[in-house]
């Protein structure tokens, strides 16, 4: 029985590694993608872009690697907490831009699709990442079922973002500031808020950083542990830690559970850094960072990725349908002796899946195509994106384990 | 009714766009589909005649009109977002914690946005009155738009005829004109068949096409969504739908509802069981549970056992005769299934509910005196209990569940989870004495008592919680998602296609179209031609926008 325990934890390393690898593949892959925005010539270009997907793929299947092992080490399918599914989420995206990279093969979707799946792999590891044993109700094989097919739907809907996101930037006039110019700097600053988030995560991390406070919780006083310094100190709360910084002000008292206070504390560094990196740019640039991307996107064919961009939703949607609505129903009449009980999750799941809809409607019957359905595609990606960490971090319901 | 003769025959029914048999524009219709003259032809529904382009007189054809366009059922469902959104800014009702009051629970907890949540119902948003309005809406909106479509679209493509009018072909997106005499149209059909398109042949005109099917797949996938809202309205049918909710405790045997007393469950075991950090088996999770502030269960589970009564038909009050049918386990994720499509499901649980207590009387002031014990069960406790020494204790008052509450015991719930209770002691020849005991309470109200009721054991038990359902709702919603599937999966993964094919004294012209999906029709169609001498056609959308683009850095913006 020994022999097991080691073997396990064995496993569970060589897992990590292979995680870790596969992040430092993709984001070769990133450059080389980064690469044909410079080649004109079609033939180099075409080269460069099979390097490209040769790398991603190696990628992709190292972080299978990943996957397998880590489901040999837990002796479940690692989908069972935010770390892991953020992880596969990442993985799926790497997938579902493979399938359209295929279908096209548009090297500049590579140079998008990839640094999102970067950002949420990067994201995922701010959580705990330890193998964690199920509890009663995640014991049933619609676990992965449900979970990697609903990860798949929004990973291949998250392409649409990225293809309308090229769109954007490449046709939304620059020469003054807009509406639309201001929404799409918008955007990217929320995309650096994940970059600024990751960074400040693995600053203070690296130099082991906790504050602890006595606070009460539910009328009872629990201690509660930042790792990263409280800018806001949870309702009523005794900082014990010695010579810590802050807390600036208090977190508000309608925001609940034990951990309300340390998620809203990561929203305020979130945004903070991202501020800060977005100053930073926007200083070394000297216009907006849109306009600044928009001269190397030239060469992309607005249809063909406004096409992309449609068509990852026309795949996308009926795999979000089935393991994100449908799976899902049949699990939880399993688990909870329901189909749908309107718990925050399943209502946003309901609402991307409406949303979704309504794009698909106003596409083919309305002919909103173009810039409208590449707004529309940003859209519904903040509602995923919404779904996957306010709904679990901020509205506590029956999937807050995840 | 005035129907349309077109100049190749075909007469079409009023509010025809396009001719069905050859695709000619009508002239005095084109404002239906919004066709300009110079732009490419909309090939909406194929130009067919739909209702509610046509009339508009009755309230019958306003209403009609109304939920058959797309613009009101996506408002419908853009309002449903917004709505179910709201809906998740604080807790509905049912996931309020157990006993809390929803007159104060919003205001204390979240201040007067939550009072106004309160006030506004949004506490019960989806079962309100509004919010099922609009998903009967969207179910008349769906049942509407797809007849107003399906209908003419599916006559007109049964119609249709491979040779096209000129200003068809025209002003197609995909077209081409080639000028060439040495055309090999052996060449061109067998590329067309093995692209797998089906060819039509009319005076050396050629339709091909293929997966006309998929253009079935909305209309298919809305039946299922019509399904599933009409399975989910079944459901407020008493006999179609039950939800009950069980306690059982330990050794309990219970009737289980919605079986006309038919069938009983006994609670033989409820097991909690919580992962073991010692246990090689759970090395893996060790970091894990050590981060853990408490136990993580492990397993939720009822051994039971299930029994069929058999003196029937059922009398009321008389006892029932049992003969077991089997022993079944209600896990989390795994109910227990009777034949009669009821489901029990592992739903809650009580641990440690106090079964028994056992008393002993003694004097005031020393403990070691022993007058006698007793028992009392505590779901049915006698009235009076006799000591051997002849004492009476008569139980005045219990309290399954009691608190101090301003000094007076009061009773907060029917179950033993901390009981107490009034008794009154007679031993003979003396007065009367009246005590309070409970759990950590002993209570000598008057004071001058010369006994004291002592507790000195006490049993306990756990309780499970069952949930008993049975929904003969769920084939209907389950055949529903099931068809929408089939419908979403055959609009989605598959395209119409159609090229037609025109032979002309210098050449032959190009024309083709499909529903979604251009840049895969165009790809086709290049290869179909590839050796066939004809030239391939163009994208005549994407020419306009070059055109439109000119000669500058290849910014537009569509707002133009």
């Amino acid at each position: 029985m020994k022999q097991k325990g080691g073997m396990t934890m064995e496993l569970s390393v060589i897992s990590s590694n292979l995680l870790y690898a596969s992040f430092f593949i993709y984001l070769l892959a990133t450059f080389i993608f980064g690469a044909t925005v410079k080649v004109s010539n079609e033939k180099t270009n075409h080269k460069v872009g099979n390097i490209g997907i040769g790398v991603t793929i190696v990628g992709f299947l190292t972080q299978i690697g990943y996957f397998v092992t880590r489901w040999f080490a837990a002796g479940h399918a690692p989908v069972s907490n935010l770390f892991e599914f953020m992880t596969f989420f990442g993985m799926m995206l790497v997938f579902g831009f493979i399938i359209l990279f295929f279908i096209y093969r548009i090297t500049l979707l590579g140079l998008f699709a990839l640094p999102v799946a970067l950002l949420v792999i990067a994201y995922a590891s701010m959580f705990p990442t330890e193998i964690s044993p199920l509890v009663p109700s995640l014991k049933s094989h619609w676990l992965y079922i449900h979970v990697t097919t609903a990860a798949l739907g929004q990973a291949i809907l998250a392409i649409s973002f990225a293809a309308g996101l090229i769109y954007l930037i490449r046709q939304v006039n620059q020469e003054k500031a807009t509406k639309r110019t201001r929404w799409l700097e918008f955007i990217l600053f929320g995309l650096l808020c994940a970059v600024g988030y990751i960074a400040v995560g693995t600053t203070f991390g690296a130099v082991n950083y906790e504050a602890t406070f006595e606070a009460p919780v539910n009328e009872q006083m629990t201690q509660i542990t930042y790792e990263m310094p409280p800018i806001a100190g949870p309702a009523d709360g005794e900082l014990l830690t010695e010579r810590a910084f802050g807390p600036l002000f208090e977190t508000p008292g309608w925001m609940q559970g034990v951990n309300a206070p340390v998620k809203f504390n990561a929203i305020l560094w979130s945004v903070f850094a991202g501020l800060v990196i977005y100053g930073v740019l926007r200083l070394l640039l000297r216009k907006r960072i849109a306009k600044s991307i928009q001269p190397l996107l030239k060469s992309a064919s607005p249809r063909l990725v406004d096409e992309v961009s449609y068509r990852a939703v026309a795949i996308g949607f009926p795999v979000f349908t089935l393991g994100a609505i449908i799976f899902a129903s049949i699990w939880a009449q399993e688990a909870w002796d329901r189909f749908w009980g309107w718990d925050p999750k399943e209502v946003w799941a309901l609402i991307t899946w409406l949303f979704y809809a309504a794009f698909l409607h106003l596409r083919l019957t309305r002919g909103w195509e173009g810039e409208r359905s590449a707004w529309l595609a940003v859209i519904g990606f903040a509602i995923i994106m919404f779904n996957l960490l306010a709904v679990n971090l901020i509205i506590s319901g029956l999937h807050s384990y995840a | 009714m005035s129907e349309i003769t077109c100049e190749c025959g075909h007469v079409n029914p009023e509010g025809t766009v396009l001719c069905e048999a050859c695709g000619k524009p009508f002239e005095e219709n084109q404002h239906l589909n919004d066709n300009k003259p110079e732009q490419l032809l909309n090939m909406r529904y194929d130009g067919s005649a739909r209702r509610s382009q046509t009339y508009q007189r009755t309230i019958v054809d306003k209403i009609w009109n109304f939920f058959s366009s797309v613009k009101i059922g996506v408002s419908i469902i853009i309002i449903l977002v917004i709505a179910s959104a709201l809906g998740t800014v604080f807790p509905q009702e049912m996931y309020l914690p157990p006993g809390s009051d929803p007159t104060t629970h919003y205001k204390e907890q979240y201040g007067i946005l939550g009072q106004i949540y309160y006030q506004l119902g949004f506490h019960n948003l989806y079962s309100s009155w509004w919010y099922l309005l609009l998903l009967a809406m969207l179910g008349v909106s769906i049942v509407i738009a797809s007849i107003d479509r399906f209908v003419p679209l599916f006559k007109t493509l049964r119609k249709q005829k491979p040779k096209r009018h000129v200003n068809f072909m025209k002003k197609q997106r995909i077209f081409g004109e080639t000028t060439s005499t040495d055309i090999d149209y052996k060449r061109l059909k067998k590329n067309l068949k093995s692209k797998r398109y089906k060819i039509h042949e009319e005076e050396g005109h050629l339709l091909a096409e293929k997966n006309r099917f998929s253009r079935w797949g909305p209309y298919v996938n809305h039946i299922g969504l019509i399904l599933v809202l009409l399975g989910a309205m079944l459901r407020f049918v008493p006999a179609m739908y039950m939800d009950e909710f069980l306690w059982v405790r330990e050794g309990e045997t219970k009737e289980i509802a919605g079986t006309d007393g038919l069938y009983y469950i006994k609670n033989e075991d409820f097991i909690l069981e919580t992962y073991d950090m010692e246990d090689e088996a759970n090395s893996q999770f060790q970091e894990s549970l050590q981060n853990q502030s408490g136990p993580v269960p492990e397993n939720y589970q009822t051994n039971a056992v299930i029994y069929e009564r058999t003196d029937l038909p059922v009398v009321p009050g008389k006892e029932p005769e049992l003969e077991k049918v089997r022993e079944a386990e209600a896990r989390v994720n795994h109910p227990i299934e009777l034949d009669n499509g009821i489901s029990l499901y592992q739903a809650s649980y009580q641990q440690n509910e106090f079964s028994s207590m056992t008393f002993k009387l003694h004097d005031k002031g020393n403990e070691d005196t022993d007058y006698g014990q007793f028992t009392v069960n505590l779901i049915e406790p006698k009235d009076e209990y006799t000591l051997d020494n002849g004492t009476t204790i008569r139980l005045e008052r219990y309290f399954p569940e009691f608190e101090l509450q301003d000094g007076e015991p009061t009773q907060v719930s029917k179950f033993p989870r901390n009981p107490a209770f009034i008794f009154e002691v007679k031993v003979p020849g003396e007065e009367t004495e009246v005590s309070f005991a409970g759990i950590g309470v002993n209570i000598d109200a008057s004071g001058e008592n010369d006994y004291k009721v002592g507790l000195v054991d006490f049993q306990t038990r756990d309780v499970t919680g069952l949930t008993v359902k049975r929904d003969y709702t769920l084939p209907i919603i389950a055949f529903g998602a099931a068809i929408f599937m089939i419908g979403v999966i055959q609009g989605m993964y598959w395209n119409h296609r159609r090229i037609w094919i025109q032979p002309k004294d210098t050449g032959v012209w190009v024309a083709g179209h499909t529903n979604k999906n251009w840049f895969a029709l165009k790809k086709d169609i290049d290869r179909i031609v590839a050796d066939t001498g004809i030239e391939p056609p163009v994208d005549q959308q994407e020419e306009k926008d070059e055109a439109e683009r000119g000669n500058d850095d290849g910014i537009i913006s569509d707002k133009q």
